[in-house]
């Protein structure tokens, strides 16, 4: 309760202020609207949004998906080879410098469907903190363990099962969480250079839409969908990080609830 | 004269960075006797019973196991490291049943071998606990029991109580006694510590630093059980100043 009361005061105060000032000043809503009027938006056209809402996600969870199945299998790749790794980490890094705004257009081109090449973008830009993070996890068992593993006569597997893959678990949670929301980032950037219309369009596509029809409101209900869904997103992983991870982590060690 | 179970000769051990570890050291370990490695720090205690462990290859010298076995990861072998060198992530009984595990025995045998370790070193009731949920002392009492499950021939030891207090350091000496004449396996114990030396073993190779090598061994003709009352004896005592003086001998070499 001390950790949520705060923020969530401050919260509604920023918005009662936003509120008052928008009606003290005489705002027009086509600059910027209350809040009250963004909700109320976003209530009437909930059916569109929520539509949209959904495209967006399952793209970004699926690239998220993605991001931690082809990051932690090239991971373990990395961890088993060092000649492996030498050779790919670069152009992992490159992939994630890379500002995706730039690529995304050549993504489209090529992939023929739309889906998949946003698929694609969000993916790229969500799987840089798996890899990096689970490579650096893997590396980083207690070398007196990996000692003891040898002095048991461990194979491969055995090391990387037992050792190596639970050793790095609070770094890949920790990578997750900060994928989790560049997914999320991915998918929206990425709707936004494709810019297609339709009933099969992400909010990204709404956020547009709205503008070019100067439904400054609408704009502001689908950025609210889309902040909303970053936290939400947020706190599942901080959630299933705490799950893993409440036992034996130093990182859940603290004060006591 | 009892049969020895390994057998050092003329061991040297050059680290990649060039510092001399160890030099011409020749050491026998005796079945079912409770050897202590003594000296100061940086004289190659820790390596030489890491060379005998496997876990380093020696850059002269050979380890004749009395099995014909070569160097490097012998079967019937424990080791105990300084730390607890426990698994964070798992409970007090898997972290026991690990070697177990490794050597694919069978779940239920291996969980109720490893519930009868911890037993066996006080810690009944604490199967479930996380080592982050026990003190120092009950995580060396895991990290004993750990290397005691596989019912080793030779168990290493590699100043495994050095980063406790007193009064649980005497407890586990003590307790450590009572398992080795209960299991009889073949200890070898390294540390710095005259007290604990003396206390614990039956030989004591003393060892000189830069480069490491053993200087002289000494006998300490104590019976078992020592008890308590040991430790305030005059045998004791006595084993303490002769052993100090090898010591000071040993550093007066470096």
């Amino acid at each position: 309760m001390r950790k949520v009361l705060p923020p969530l005061i401050l919260g509604v105060l920023m918005l009662a202020a936003w509120e008052g000032a928008v009606r003290a000043f005489g705002i027009a809503p086509y600059l910027l609207p209350g809040p009250l009027a963004i909700a109320r938006t976003l209530v009437e056209n909930w059916r569109t949004l929520a539509g949209s809402w959904w495209i967006t996600m399952s793209i970004a969870l699926a690239a998220l998906a993605a991001a931690v199945v082809l990051g932690v299998a090239l991971a373990v790749l990395f961890s088993a080879s060092k000649w492996v790794e030498r050779s790919f980490f670069p152009y992992a890094v490159i992939l994630q410098v890379t500002p995706i705004v730039a690529i995304a257009p050549l993504i489209i081109v090529w992939v023929n469907d739309v889906r998949l090449s946003l698929l694609i973008c969000a993916w790229i830009v969500a799987f840089f903190p798996i890899l990096s993070n689970t490579t650096l996890g893997l590396n980083s068992a207690d070398p007196n363990l990996v000692d003891l593993f040898k002095l048991y006569g461990a194979g491969r597997w055995q090391r990387l099962v037992h050792l190596r893959l639970p050793a790095a678990m609070p770094y890949f949670l920790a990578g997750l969480k900060i994928s989790g929301g560049l997914s999320l980032i991915g998918a929206v950037v990425a709707e936004f250079v494709a810019g297609t219309g339709g009933a099969q369009s992400g909010l990204a596509w709404r956020i547009l839409e709205a503008g070019y029809q100067l439904q400054v409101p609408r704009m502001f209900a689908a950025l609210t969908l889309i902040s909303l869904s970053g936290i939400l997103l947020f706190l599942a992983l901080s959630l299933l990080s705490h799950l893993c991870l409440r036992r034996w982590h130093e990182s859940e060690l603290g004060e006591d609830p | 004269m009892p049969r020895s179970i390994v057998s050092c000769r003329d061991l040297s051990k050059r680290f990649a960075n060039g510092t001399l570890a160890l030099e011409g050291a020749t050491l026998e370990v005796q079945e079912h006797r409770f050897l202590a490695l003594l000296g100061p720090s940086g004289c190659g205690k820790s390596t030489l019973l890491r060379l005998i462990a496997g876990l380093v290859e020696p850059t002269s010298g050979t380890i004749t196991w009395d099995d014909g076995a070569g160097e490097g990861g012998h079967a019937g072998l424990s080791f105990v490291f300084q730390e607890p060198t426990l698994m964070p992530w798992a409970t007090a009984l898997a972290n026991v049943v690990l070697p177990l595990k490794l050597a694919h025995v069978a779940r239920s045998e291996g969980e109720a071998r490893a519930a009868a370790a911890l037993a066996s070193v006080g810690l009944a009731g604490f199967e479930k606990s996380y080592p982050r949920e026990l003190s120092g002392g009950m995580k060396m009492r895991v990290s004993i029991a750990r290397a005691l499950v596989t019912r080793p021939r030779m168990l290493l030891m590699d100043e495994p109580f050095a980063a406790l207090d007193e009064i649980t350091r005497f407890r586990l000496n003590h307790d450590l006694l009572d398992l080795w004449q209960r299991d009889r396996f073949t200890a070898v114990f390294v540390t710095h510590s005259v007290f604990e030396s003396v206390f614990l073993a039956e030989r004591i190779a003393v060892m000189s630093a830069r480069p490491g090598r053993i200087l002289r061994e000494v006998a300490v003709a104590a019976p078992y059980p020592r008890e308590k009352a040991f430790r305030t004896s005059a045998v004791y005592n006595q084993y303490c100043r002769t052993v100090s003086a090898a010591l000071e001998e040993a550093m007066a070499h470096a």
